[in-house]
C-alpha cells in the first residue's frame, strides 16, 4: 500500500510543494487526487529530505491543500509497450484514446531511454526514397538520420510530413517498417488530417500515434516525445523494425518547456528558455540512430514552426546544432504556389555523402546535386541583379542562369502532393533542366557523366 | 571516512549533509547507485555535488561516499586509440558491461589491467633523476613511442632498481631511491584534470602547425604550441574543419573532444580514422589519436569533465616531448554544462545566464596550451596546440561564449554561413578571420615555402579586401563602370577564392595540400595577375585574356597530386612574358 500524504504546502502554476515526505525518488512519478475523486499525474523535480517540489502533467486547477491526496509511486514515468500498439492512438501520455481495448504490455520502459554508446553506434548510410525530389536529390534522408523540417506558420508542412511517411522506401528491402507519430500542441485539425491521412491510405496499420493538442495539459507535452521515442526504440531495436518518428511540432514543445522553467523560477537563458534546451532537445533528437548488430533503425522527422520565419530564434537554432541537417521551407516559394515550399539552398543534408552514389542511388547523383545548386544558386543571384538593374543588364550566360532557376523551381523542386518520383526520374529532371546552360559552364559534373545522360536527355518543355 | 547523507536531488545536482571531511573537488560516489559526482560547492557541513550520471530515482537519505580523490585520468601506455566518455571510461568497456546503451554507476578503468607491455629502460641503475625524467620506453602503437617519465613530485632520486620486461601497467617496472625512501614507480601514473601538468619553462611559439588546409596555412596559421578557435553557425562546416586539422595537421599526437555534438559525427570519426592514412607515416590515423566522446545526450556534468580530460591526456603527450593538437567540439557546450550547473547552483548569473567565471575558465582552458621545455633534467620540447570550436548562438557573435574566447585565442577562423551556403568550403571568411602567428611564423615560412612567400600572402589579401570594395560599386552600378584593370583584379580574387581558398575535405587529392604546392599556386594565381595586367597595358582586351586557356588550367592546378608539383613549375613558365597569340 503506498503512502497518502494531504501535506501540500504550496501551488504555483504547474508545480506544487508536499511537505512532511519520506524517500521519494528524484524525477519519481506522481498520483495526486483531487477530493472529487480525479487523479492526476505528476513527476518529481526536487527531491529533499522531508519535502518534493511535484510537476503535475494536467495542470493544477482544483488542488487544495487540505484533502487532495498525493502519492509516490515509486518509479519513473514508464510507458507499457507492445506490437500491438500499431495502428492504434493514444493521448500525450500514453493511454489508449481510439476507444480500442488497453495495450497489454510486453515490457515496461522508462522514457527517458539511456543514451545510446557511440561506440555502438552504426553510421547511417541506406538512402530513403521519399519521393520528392528537392529532398531525394538535393538533401538525401538515411536510415537513422534525424533532419528537421524548419517551417513557419502557414505553410505546408504537415502536407509534406505525411507525404513522406507515405511514400518512404528504402529501395530493393521489404523490411518491416513503421511511423511513429507524436502530434505535440497542434491544432485538432492538423492532428485530424494526419489521422485521416493515414487512414485513407492504410498507414495507420503500420503507425503508432501520440495526440497532445492544442488544449490538451502544456505539461503533459514533455512526456509526448519520449512516450513516441520509447515505442520506436521497441519497435526498432527489440522488434527490427525501420521506423520513422516525426514529431511536431518541436516548437510548442519548446514553449513548454519554457513554461515550466519559469514556474521553477530558473535563470533564464535566450528569450527566456532554459540554459539547458539544448541538452534537453539532444536527448529526444539523439534517439535518431542504427546500433550495430540490430536490425531496426529510428529516423526522425521533427517538424518546428520557426517563429517569424527566423532561424536564429532559438528553438531552429539549437535543433540546427543537434541534427544532422535541416530541410527549410520558404514562404516565398509558397507563395509562387510551388509545393513542396522548399529552399534548396538553405536546405542540407548532412550525411548525403554517405548514403549516394552508385550503389546506392546513381553515380550521377552527387555531380547533379553539386551542379544543380551551383547553377540555381547563381540563377539566383542573375535574379537578384535582375531586379536591381533590369534584366539587359544580366550577360547572355547569366540570363540563360537565370532562365534555369525559374525552370528549377518549376519543373524540380514543384511537384504534386501525390507524386511520387523515383531517384532515376528526379536526377533525369535534373539533367534535363542542366540543358538550358550552356556545356561548357557545366563545371561540376563530370564529361562520362555528361555523354552518358545528358545527351539522352530532350530539351526542357517550357512549362 | 565519514558517509554523508542526501538532501536535495535536482537533476546533476545533488545536496549532501554530514559532509565536513570532503575537500572541494574530491569525486564521491552518490546514492544506492554508486553514480560517480564531484564536489563543487561547500557551505557548513553541506556539499554540492555535481553527478555525472542521470540522477533519475535517487532519493534524498542515500549515503554519498568520499573517495578522496579529486577527479583525475589514469595516464600510461593504451591510451592512444581509446575512445573514452567524459571521465576516462573506455566506451568499448561500457559497452561490454551494458551493452549498446551506456547504463548507470558503471566503474571501467581507463587503462587495461590485463594488457602486458614491452618495457625498455633508458636508464641505469644508480642514475640520477628528477620528476619529468624518462625512465624508459613502451612502444605503444606503431606511431607512438610511449615514454614512461618520473611522476611529478619528486625533486631527486637515484634508480635503484630497473629491468627491461613485459609489465602491466599496474606492476613496478622500476625503483627509486628517494631521500633514503623507496618508491616504486609503475607506468600507470594519476593526474587531476583541473591541475595543468608541471613544466619546466614556457617558451614562445616559433614554428607553424602545418594543417594542410590553404586557407589556414597561408593565410591564418596557428603555431605549434597555439590557440584558435573556429565559431560559426550550424552547417558552416565547423567540424568539417575540425576533422580536417585531425586528420592532416602535422602534430604527433592528436587528441579530439567530442564535447556534447552529435552521436553519429562520433561515430562516423570512429570508423573513419582507423581507415585513414597518416600522409607522413601511411599508418592509420587512428595510431596517433585520442578521442573522448561525450555526446549532447550523454550527462550534462560529465561533458563539463570532458574537455579537461581530454586537455589532461594531451598534456602528459606533450610532457613525453611530442607536438601535441587537441581539438574541442564544441566548447560552447562545455560552456553551457557550466550554466546549467551554476543556474543550479543558484549562482548570480552573468551575461545570457552564463556564470560570470566564464570567461575565466576559457583563460584557463586555452592557457594550458603552449610550447614548453618539459619537467625533467633532459630539456625535451614539447608543445600543444588548442583549437576550439564554437557554436554561437544564431551565428552571433558577440555572445557571451565567443567572445570570452576571442579575449585568450591568437587565432581566429570566422566561420560564414554565407560561403556556406554558396558552397565555398571551408567556409573561413577571409575578411574577417584573423591571426596573430604571421609575423612570428614568416620566418618558417620563408624557408620551407618560398623566399615571397609573406608578400605574396599579403597582396592576396589585399586583392580579396580590395574586390568587396569593388564589388559594392558593381552593386550599385553595374559592371561597366569598372575599368579594365579593376575587372582584372575581379578576376584575380576570384580565382583566389574559387581555385585557392575553396578546398574540397572530401576530395582525394585537394584534401590535403602541402606548403610547398600552396606557394606553387597562390604564385601562379598572382604571376597570371601580374602579367595580364601587364597586357593590359600593352593594349590586349580584357576578354582576350580571360578566354586563355591557361586559366583552365590554373583552376586546377589545386587539384594536382603533391608529386607531380613540377607541372605547376611549367604553367608559371607559361603565364609569364608574352602575351601568348
Amino acid at each position: 500500500m503506498l503512502k497518502e500524504y494531504r501535506t501540500i504546502s504550496e501551488v504555483a502554476g504547474p508545480l506544487m510543494m508536499v511537505d512532511k515526505v519520506d524517500a521519494v525518488q528524484y524525477d519519481e512519478l506522481v498520483e495526486v487526487e483531487l477530493p472529487g475523486g480525479e487523479v492526476r499525474r505528476g513527476k518529481v523535480l526536487e527531491a529533499h529530505t522531508g519535502r518534493a517540489l511535484v510537476q503535475l502533467f494536467e495542470g493544477t486547477a482544483g488542488i487544495d491543500m487540505r484533502r487532495t491526496k498525493v502519492r509516490f509511486l515509486g518509479k519513473v514515468i514508464e510507458l507499457g509497450v507492445s506490437e500491438d500498439m500499431l495502428g492504434r492512438i493514444f493521448d500525450g501520455f500514453g493511454t489508449p484514446i481510439d476507444g480500442g481495448p488497453r495495450i497489454l504490455a510486453e515490457t515496461r520502459l522508462d522514457i527517458n531511454g539511456n543514451p545510446i554508446n557511440p561506440f555502438a553506434r552504426a553510421y547511417p548510410s541506406e538512402f530513403i526514397q521519399t519521393g520528392i525530389s528537392a529532398i531525394d536529390c538535393m538533401n538525401p534522408l538515411v536510415r537513422g538520420q534525424k533532419l528537421p523540417i524548419f517551417s513557419g506558420s502557414g505553410l505546408p508542412h504537415s502536407q509534406m510530413a505525411a507525404q513522406i511517411a507515405r511514400q518512404a522506401k528504402v529501395r530493393g528491402t521489404t523490411e518491416p517498417f513503421a511511423v511513429v507519430f507524436a502530434a505535440m500542441g497542434i491544432t485538432f485539425e492538423e492532428a485530424n488530417y494526419f489521422i485521416t491521412d493515414f487512414r485513407r491510405t492504410g498507414a495507420i496499420e503500420r503507425a503508432v500515434l501520440f495526440m497532445n493538442l492544442s488544449n490538451d495539459p502544456v505539461i503533459e507535452r514533455i512526456a509526448t516525445p519520449r512516450m513516441a521515442l520509447t515505442t520506436a526504440e521497441y519497435l526498432a531495436y527489440e522488434k527490427g523494425m525501420h521506423v520513422l518518428v516525426i514529431l511536431t511540432d518541436m516548437t510548442n514543445y519548446c514553449e513548454a518547456l519554457r513554461e515550466v522553467s519559469a514556474a521553477r523560477k530558473e535563470v533564464p537563458g535566450r528569450r527566456g528558455y532554459p540554459g539547458y534546451m539544448y541538452t534537453d532537445l539532444a536527448t529526444i533528437y539523439e534517439r535518431a540512430g542504427r546500433v550495430q548488430g540490430k536490425p531496426g533503425s529510428i529516423t526522425q522527422i521533427p517538424i518546428l514552426t520557426m517563429p517569424e520565419d527566423d532561424k536564429t530564434h532559438p528553438i531552429p537554432d539549437l535543433t540546427g546544432y543537434i541534427t544532422e541537417g535541416q530541410v527549410i521551407l520558404g514562404r516565398e516559394l509558397h507563395k509562387k504556389g510551388i509545393y513542396p515550399a522548399i529552399n534548396v539552398s538553405l536546405s542540407l543534408s548532412r550525411l548525403k555523402d554517405k548514403g549516394i552514389g552508385p550503389d546506392k542511388t546513381r553515380e550521377d547523383h552527387a555531380d547533379v546535386l553539386n551542379q544543380l545548386s551551383d547553377a540555381y544558386d547563381r540563377g539566383k543571384e542573375a535574379r537578384e541583379l535582375a531586379v536591381v538593374l533590369g534584366e539587359a543588364a544580366l550577360t547572355p550566360a547569366d540570363r540563360l542562369f537565370f532562365k534555369f532557376a525559374d525552370e528549377f523551381e518549376l519543373q524540380f523542386v514543384r511537384q504534386g502532393e501525390n507524386v511520387e518520383r523515383s531517384i532515376e526520374e528526379t536526377l533525369d529532371i535534373g539533367w534535363r533542366l542542366m540543358k538550358i546552360i550552356p556545356r561548357n559552364e557545366l563545371k561540376r559534373v563530370s564529361d562520362e557523366h555528361v555523354e552518358k545522360y545528358l545527351n539522352r536527355q530532350d530539351a526542357p518543355a517550357a512549362d | 571516512m565519514q558517509e554523508g547523507r542526501i538532501v536535495k536531488i535536482s537533476g546533476p545536482l545533488v545536496v549532501a549533509e554530514n559532509m565536513t571531511d570532503v575537500r572541494m573537488y574530491d569525486v564521491v560516489r552518490v546514492g544506492e547507485g554508486r553514480l560517480l559526482g564531484e564536489v563543487i560547492e561547500m557551505r557548513g557541513n553541506r556539499a554540492s555535488i555535481q553527478v555525472y550520471e542521470e540522477t533519475s530515482g535517487v532519493s534524498p537519505g542515500e549515503p554519498v561516499v568520499s573517495t578522496g580523490q579529486p577527479l583525475s585520468v589514469e595516464l600510461g601506455p593504451g591510451l592512444m586509440r581509446s575512445i573514452y566518455d567524459g571521465i576516462q571510461r573506455p566506451l568499448s568497456g561500457l559497452m561490454e558491461l551494458s551493452g549498446e546503451f551506456i547504463g548507470r554507476g558503471l566503474e571501467v578503468p581507463g587503462l587495461d589491467r590485463e594488457k602486458k607491455w614491452e618495457f625498455k629502460p633508458a636508464v641505469e641503475v644508480g642514475d640520477t633523476v628528477i620528476s619529468g625524467d624518462v625512465l624508459g620506453t613502451v612502444q605503444e602503437t606503431i606511431l607512438v613511442e610511449h615514454r614512461v617519465m618520473v611522476p611529478p613530485g619528486i625533486p631527486g632520486a637515484t634508480v635503484r632498481s630497473i629491468k627491461a620486461g613485459e609489465y602491466t601497467v599496474t606492476e613496478t617496472v622500476a625503483v627509486l631511491d628517494v631521500e633514503g625512501e623507496s618508491r616504486e614507480v609503475t607506468m600507470l601514473q594519476r593526474w587531476p584534470v583541473r591541475v595543468g601538468r608541471p613544466i619546466k619553462e614556457r617558451l614562445a611559439p616559433e614554428d607553424p602547425l602545418v594543417t594542410g588546409q590553404r586557407v589556414i596555412d597561408t593565410f591564418f596559421p596557428i603555431a605549434k604550441g597555439g590557440t584558435a578557435c573556429i565559431p560559426g553557425p550550424f552547417g558552416s562546416g565547423k567540424t568539417v574543419v575540425q576533422h580536417q586539422l585531425s586528420k592532416w595537421a602535422d602534430a604527433e599526437i592528436i587528441v579530439f573532444i567530442g564535447c556534447g555534438e552529435r552521436g553519429n559525427e562520433m561515430t562516423d570519426v570512429l570508423l573513419e580514422f582507423p581507415e585513414l592514412k597518416d600522409p607522413r607515416s601511411g599508418e592509420p590515423l587512428m595510431e596517433r589519436t585520442i578521442l573522448v566522446a561525450n555526446t549532447s545526450n550523454m550527462p550534462v556534468a560529465a561533458r563539463e569533465a570532458s574537455i579537461y580530460t581530454g586537455l589532461t591526456l594531451a598534456e602528459y603527450y606533450r610532457d613525453m616531448g611530442y607536438q601535441v593538437a587537441l581539438m574541442a567540439d564544441s566548447t560552447s557546450r562545455w560552456a553551457e554544462a557550466l550554466r546549467e550547473i551554476s543556474g543550479r547552483l543558484e549562482e548570480m548569473p552573468g551575461e545570457e545566464g552564463y556564470p560570470a567565471y566564464l570567461g575565466s575558465r576559457a583563460a584557463e582552458f586555452y592557457e594550458r596550451a603552449g610550447r614548453v621545455i618539459c619537467a625533467g633534467s633532459q630539456g625535451r620540447e614539447g608543445t600543444l596546440s588548442i583549437v576550439g570550436a564554437v557554436s554561437p548562438p544564431g551565428g552571433d557573435l558577440s555572445e557571451p561564449v565567443t567572445q570570452a574566447t576571442l579575449r585568450v585565442v591568437k587565432v581566429f577562423w570566422g566561420l560564414d554561413d554565407r560561403l556556406a551556403a554558396r558552397k565555398h568550403f571551408p567556409a573561413i571568411n577571409w575578411l574577417t578571420s584573423y591571426s596573430l602567428y604571421t609575423d612570428t611564423l614568416d620566418a618558417f615560412f620563408r624557408t620551407n615555402a618560398g623566399e615571397d612567400f609573406p608578400e605574396l600572402r599579403q597582396e592576396a589579401m589585399s586583392l580579396l579586401q580590395t574586390e568587396s570594395e569593388l564589388q559594392e560599386i558593381v552593386r550599385l552600378v553595374g559592371l561597366d563602370a569598372l575599368s579594365a584593370r579593376q575587372r582584372m583584379i575581379l578576376e584575380t580574387s576570384k580565382s583566389l577564392r574559387e581555385d585557392f581558398l575553396y578546398q574540397s575535405a572530401f576530395h582525394d587529392i585537394d584534401t590535403y595540400c602541402s606548403m610547398e604546392k600552396q606557394y606553387k599556386v597562390l604564385k601562379i594565381i598572382l604571376t597570371f595577375h601580374h602579367s595580364a595586367l601587364r597586357w593590359l597595358d600593352e593594349g590586349t582586351s580584357i576578354d582576350k585574356i580571360l578566354e586563355l586557356p591557361v586559366r583552365d588550367e590554373i583552376a586546377r592546378a589545386r587539384l594536382a597530386p603533391e608529386d607531380q608539383l613540377g607541372k605547376l613549375a611549367q604553367l608559371a613558365e607559361q603565364v609569364t612574358g608574352e602575351f601568348p597569340a
